[in-house]
């Protein structure tokens, strides 16, 4: 896929690929004058906040609004069915997950509520505190139904059925079955079976959930200016279920303070918000407090996974087996539903193996709690969790080095194109590369001599590695052909202007992760320009590419490509006009540094800058049957592979305190294949927030409920995510397998971080406590777990 | 959340404060450092209709040396105290207690008086002034009262604090020559609060123990002094059997309640723990 | 609505005077009357360090103080200080160690390093892991955070 002349990106000289550039847009958010949605403020701005349920499952009885109505400052009370009338209820179903059924979700409750949190009623007042206080005097009354909150009896005879339309709790169950377990599994020599447990958490993101919508009467136009990942996306959805065109709704996304997957989802309460501000013609402004938002953003990784691996007494994995059982919401969420953590799960175990036998079903359950959904590398922590597992229990049980029984199963790095064993096709991983290199970084001798000499000091320490695959770069596969109207590619727009800048609109979004310096880079190093004679903007869909945004691991493969595309056509362009005013041929030329120059020596010629003045000012001066093009727009997504698989290792060592059952990180390492890697420190620093939040997946983080449904820890001191004092330094290392479907052959690196750490904290908590002859397999490892599991209560 | 609405007054004096105080009973609240009470005001957890702010009375502000106690003014920031050479010098249980609070943050604002007056069951300066046998003065319409440490904390965020009445310091005894001292706790994230934690001033004589106090917090919902558990180690050698003694002893002393991350099981075992790890090096 | 107090404080330098209701907290003044949006909000309970904000020259928590008690105060917020140049090395080290992403906490973490610097010039890794553990990062890790406080350290020792 080179661009002219045959030369591909990799050729350009004075590339800005694989450099550690500095971010272009950090320097504003370091001087405080970042731009989030709750810094919009607009002429006759008001403030909705939300009577939320505290019950989680009820039907309302009374509902009166009028003291509310009343209250001082508030403008206007909704309840659920007269915003109906504007928003239209969504279904959260994809039609490739045959079978899911999700019954039509309205954007408030609607006499019953099905999980404590949702909203009720939207009361709209000069001030958010005046908001809060008028619904303080709603009355509301409701009447308690019987619950389903224990995913483990959801599909029991006696379950409280949540859908009165349905049979039973059931969403959707997926099966896969390849070759012939039960007489792989007769045949083993060793078959562990193991059941694991993951704590249902939240995304926490520092910005909450945050709207300002903004319906002109005028111009019949809603400007939204919304903290997301899709502003297509959401645009479409706004378009469908408040009945308004596509193209008479702006999404405005600037800067977004965290999203982590959390934020690509519909949410009632901003429908709600978008509805009210095209009801009462003003703008609209919601932001979820930090309270709200453990109850109202998604929820994740609520699974338990029952896990079976067979093999021989020579190391080879001969079957796995898995059985997962989730609970989500009430409802499955809209529009990427909540069958996409099963789905990956069925698709992932046992990833980075060669073996011929594997089963795994999957059911998606409704509970009575909070809908869950997508979240930083969704289903891959649960699928690596038990497959690594899994290996590292039958390692110990063969007597094999667990990295030896990696190493012997391993799909080999010479045997691409190949698939999983779940069928899915993988164009090239570098497994045995990537062990090599960890293997290399981490001084493995030294850990284990140290752990046989500390054990007789009674320190308990152990190491736990976990290789995995990654889905990243996903196509229409994912989403598009279950009907959700979620583009899966991405374009570029480039315009030169009269000074040689280049203004670039990518369909891309940023959240932090550097995707506008991806942008930037990849663009300096396609035309020839210096990355501060470029602007990036993202996050508008008035004045950018359609597109996808950033989710998935997608924006660097998929919005990059489309910016090297977008480049190449510009320098072509460009060196057409030059090639006139020099008399050269344009093949002769190159662009560098801002400059013409001749390709063979370097010499400058004129500056890009010149050119600019010439086309825009002095078209009179090029010939009458040329016709300069300035801007250019294309657009990329990948054709020959559902995903762009990445993969890794990770390898964790830590100290558990058999006294206080407190787990220590002594340090983290991760060998990262990426593809190409556009700038090293930021691909380094995404692994690094990653394995973070795998850390707080495996030690801290996890909704408690009581078993009415009631969320106990629901605010930052109770529910612990990672901070500082806790935390190892974290070695990355880089191996890269480019992908051949993109010039630039970059894969994504957003989540695998967050996919691979829990497995290996976990892996390397049992190898501390062999001595105790004890097994760990419910995240989060608190001290309570560790204490009892070893007998000290 | 934000607060529920509420009116604000700024007394220039004590009288003024507890004329408020005591004209308000019942809806007025006391805002001093403010790091506990606002929250629950964010939270809507409280909705009183008044802040008496009593951040302008300077004279319940301050650490003095008054003869054989230092006098710790209610007012003083943690942080004040945190960097006090007379706390250094005179109370250093105390000394050795003030990085656990929390972040620098809220120390900055939170203040002694604050704590005590708070009595979060997971709070540091409670146990640390039960073991130092310290006084705390109250101030009411009815005038000036001392109460032993020992007796103001009643039970969960309760305090013998009569309605109208405000901590206006505390005298906590200066250390005397030949002190042990401990403080530990254990906390799953640096500055949380813990889930149990020990303050522990004793006299040490020629290695005999005399007049050890052990306070636990994070265990009850009080402070809770193991008298049993001392009464053991009083007038004796610290060695391995009287430590296992004084460690089994605190199944009677105590009785923890558990919370969200603990059972009632763990945190005995923490106190047991933390008994072991701190008075351990003692042994002789 | 309750009657309106009046606050007279000084903010980054500049004279201000506003009624704003008693409830209003610092960083809410700050952002919605004064709309100086650098100060974030992230929980309103005091945990996670977003609207650290100078008050009276220490770092305090902006969503646990009621702005009427910068009545007669001095509050510094994080465009106060850029504008100054006092954090401009942190910034820098910030900017090149990438130590920022989603910019949420950014602020917030620049006023708490700038006081750790105050107070200890030379802290070794974990007293700036410590002393940051009140700010919560979801993004970074804290490692590049940490390495950017510690160059900056390094570099106003001359070491850098």
């Amino acid at each position: 896929m080179a661009g002219s002349n045959g030369l591909s990106i990799h050729d350009r000289p004075n590339s800005y690929i694989g450099r550690s550039v500095p971010r272009p847009n950090l320097s504003r958010l370091l001087k405080g004058r970042g731009f989030y949605s709750d810094d919009v403020k607009l002429p006759r701005m008001l403030h909705v906040a939300f009577l939320r349920s505290s019950l989680a499952h009820a039907d309302i009885i009374k509902l009166e609004i009028g003291k509310a109505s009343a209250a001082s400052g508030v403008v206007a009370v909704f309840t659920g069915k007269e915003l109906s009338e504007v928003c239209s209820p969504w279904v959260g179903v994809v039609t490739h997950l045959e079978g899911m059924r999700s019954p039509p979700q309205d954007v408030l409750a609607v006499d019953r509520v099905r999980w404590q949190g949702e909203p009720v009623v939207a009361v709209v007042a000069q001030t958010r505190a005046l908001a809060e206080d008028a619904i303080e005097l709603i009355e509301v009354e409701y009447k308690e139904l019987p619950l389903a909150v224990n995913m483990k009896t959801a599909l029991d005879a006696d379950a409280e059925v949540i859908h009165k339309d349905y049979e039973n709790n059931l969403c959707w169950e997926r099966n896969v079955n390849v070759g012939e377990v039960k007489s792989a599994f007769a045949e083993a020599d060793v078959v562990i079976e193991e059941e694991f447990q993951f704590g249902r958490h939240t995304g926490v993101t520092l910005e909450s959930r945050s709207i300002v919508a903004d319906y002109d009467p005028g111009e019949e136009m809603l400007t939204l200016y919304q903290s997301t990942q899709a502003p297509h996306m959401k645009q479409a959805l706004f378009a469908k279920h408040l009945k308004l065109e596509e193209h008479k709704i702006r999404i405005i996304c600037r800067d977004v303070g965290g999203a982590f997957g959390l934020k690509a989802h519909a949410y009632g309460d901003e429908f709600a918000t978008a509805a009210i501000s095209k009801i009462l013609g003003r703008p609209v402004k919601f932001v979820a407090d930090r309270m709200e938002s453990f109850l109202a953003d998604i929820h994740a990784r609520d699974h338990v996974v029952k896990g079976k691996i067979g093999v021989s007494k020579a190391g080879k994995i001969l079957a796995i087996e898995i059985d997962d059982l989730t609970g989500i919401g009430p409802y499955s969420v809209y529009p990427r539903s909540s069958g996409m953590e099963v789905n990956q799960i069925c698709n992932l175990t046992g990833g980075p193996y060669k073996f011929d036998n594997y089963k795994a079903r999957g059911r998606v359950v409704f509970l009575n709690k909070p809908p869950m959904c997508q979240y930083r590398a969704v289903g891959h922590p649960i699928a690596i969790t038990v497959t690594e597992g899994l290996v590292e229990m039958a390692a110990s049980a063969i007597g094999m080095e667990s990295i030896e029984m990696r190493k012997l199963n391993m799909v080999a790095d010479d045997d691409y194109p190949n698939k999983t064993v779940s069928g899915i096709p993988v164009e090239n991983l570098s497994h045995q590369a990537s062990t090599d290199k960890i293997m290399e970084m981490v001084n493995y001798g030294e850990i284990r001599d140290e752990q046989k000499k500390l054990r007789k000091e009674g320190i308990y320490r152990g190491v736990g590695f976990a290789a995995l695959i990654e889905v990243t770069n996903p196509g229409p596969a994912f989403y598009g052909v279950g009907g959700a109207p979620i583009s899966a590619q991405d374009g570029c727009s480039i315009k030169l202007d009269a000074k040689g800048n280049l203004i670039v609109g990518t369909s891309i979004t940023e959240q932090g992760q550097g995707a506008e310096s991806v942008i930037s880079q990849v663009v300096a190093t396609a035309v020839g320009i210096t990355p501060d004679k470029i602007k990036v903007i993202s996050g508008d869909t008035e004045n950018t590419p359609y597109g996808g945004g950033t989710w998935a691991s997608r924006g660097t493969g998929i919005g990059g490509e489309a910016a090297a595309k977008a480049g190449k056509v510009i320098r072509d362009n460009i060196l057409d006009v030059a090639g006139i005013l020099l008399q050269n041929e344009p093949s002769t030329l190159d662009i560098q540094n801002n400059q013409v120059v001749n390709k063979l020596d370097g010499v400058e010629r004129m500056s890009v800058a010149e050119i600019g003045r010439v086309v825009y000012y002095r078209g009179d001066t090029l010939p009458k049957d040329f016709q300069a093009e300035m801007m250019a727009v294309q657009h990329y997504f990948p054709k020959s592979f559902p995903f762009a698989f990445t993969n890794s290792v990770h390898c964790s060592h830590l100290e558990v305190d058999v006294n206080t059952g407190f787990i220590k990180l002594l340090k983290h390492w991760a060998v990262e294949d990426c593809g190409t890697v556009i700038n090293p420190q930021n691909v380094e620093d995404q692994v690094r927030g990653g394995v973070v939040q795998g850390i707080g997946g495996a030690l801290y983080e996890e909704c408690i409920y009581n078993d009415q449904g009631q969320l106990l820890n629901g605010n930052l001191a109770d529910y612990l995510v990672p901070m500082s004092a806790e935390l190892p330094d974290i070695v990355v290392g880089h191996v890269e397998s480019k992908t051949f479907e993109s010039d630039l052959g970059a894969k994504g690196a957003g989540e695998a971080g967050t996919a691979g750490a829990p497995a290996a904290i976990m892996n390397a908590l049992n190898d501390a406590l062999i001595p105790f002859d004890v097994r760990l397999t419910r995240q989060p490892f608190t001290p309570q777990k560790v204490l009892e599991a070893i007998g000290k209560i | 959340m934000k607060p529920a609405a509420f009116s604000y007054v700024k007394p220039a004096t004590l009288g003024d404060a507890l004329g408020l105080l005591s004209t308000h009973t019942g809806d007025a609240q006391i805002l001093a450092g403010g790091q506990s009470l606002v929250p629950t005001l964010n939270m809507r957890l409280s909705a009183p209709d008044l802040l008496i702010d009593i951040n302008g009375l300077e004279e319940l502000s301050g650490v003095k040396l008054e003869g054989n106690h230092i006098k710790i003014g209610a007012l003083t920031r943690h942080v004040e105290i945190e960097k006090s050479s007379v706390i250094a010098e005179h109370c250093p249980l105390i000394a050795l207690a003030m990085p656990h609070i929390a972040h620098p943050a809220i120390r900055n604002r939170g203040t002694f008086g604050g704590s005590i007056a708070l009595a979060d069951p997971a709070a540091e300066l409670p146990a640390c002034i039960c073991a130092l046998e310290a006084k705390i003065e109250v101030v009411g319409k009815g005038g000036e009262r001392k109460i032993a440490a020992k007796d103001f904390f009643k039970d969960l965020y309760e305090t013998d604090l009569k309605d109208g009445e405000i901590v206006t310091a505390v005298e906590v005894p200066v250390v005397k020559p030949k002190t042990k001292l401990a403080f530990d706790e254990l906390s799953r994230r640096h500055g949380d609060y813990a889930m149990a934690g020990l303050a522990i001033n004793a006299e040490m004589d020629d290695k005999k123990i005399e007049n050890i106090n052990i306070c636990f917090f994070a265990i009850s919902a009080t402070p809770v002094l193991a008298e049993g558990a001392a009464h053991i180690l009083n007038n004796g050698i610290v060695d391995d059997v009287s430590l296992k003694k004084a460690m089994e002893q605190l199944e009677s002393d105590l009785d923890p309640l558990p919370d969200l991350y603990a059972s009632r099981a763990l945190k005995m075992h923490y106190a047991k723990e933390l008994l072991k790890r701190n008075i351990g090096n003692w042994v002789s | 609505m309750s009657k309106l107090v009046q606050v007279t404080t000084s903010v980054n330098g500049e004279n201000v005077s506003r009624g704003v209701e008693p409830r209003t907290n610092l960083v809410d003044f700050v952002r919605y009357d004064l709309e100086l949006t650098g100060s974030h909000v992230g929980c309103e309970h005091g945990v996670c360090g977003a609207c650290t904000i100078r008050l009276n020259g220490n770092i305090v928590r902006g969503c646990l103080v009621l702005a009427i008690q910068a009545d007669g105060g001095t509050v510094e917020t994080i465009e106060g200080l850029s504008e100054s140049g006092k954090i401009s090395d942190l910034q820098d080290s910030f900017l090149s160690r990438n130590a920022g992403q989603c910019g949420s906490c950014t602020p917030g973490m620049l006023l708490t390093a700038d006081a750790l610097l105050e107070e200890n010039k030379e802290p070794t890794r974990k007293e700036i892991r410590e002393y940051i553990s009140g700010n919560y990062c979801r993004c970074t890790g804290y490692e590049a955070i940490v390495d950017a406080i510690e160059t900056t350290s390094k570099k106003r020792q001359g070491e850098g």
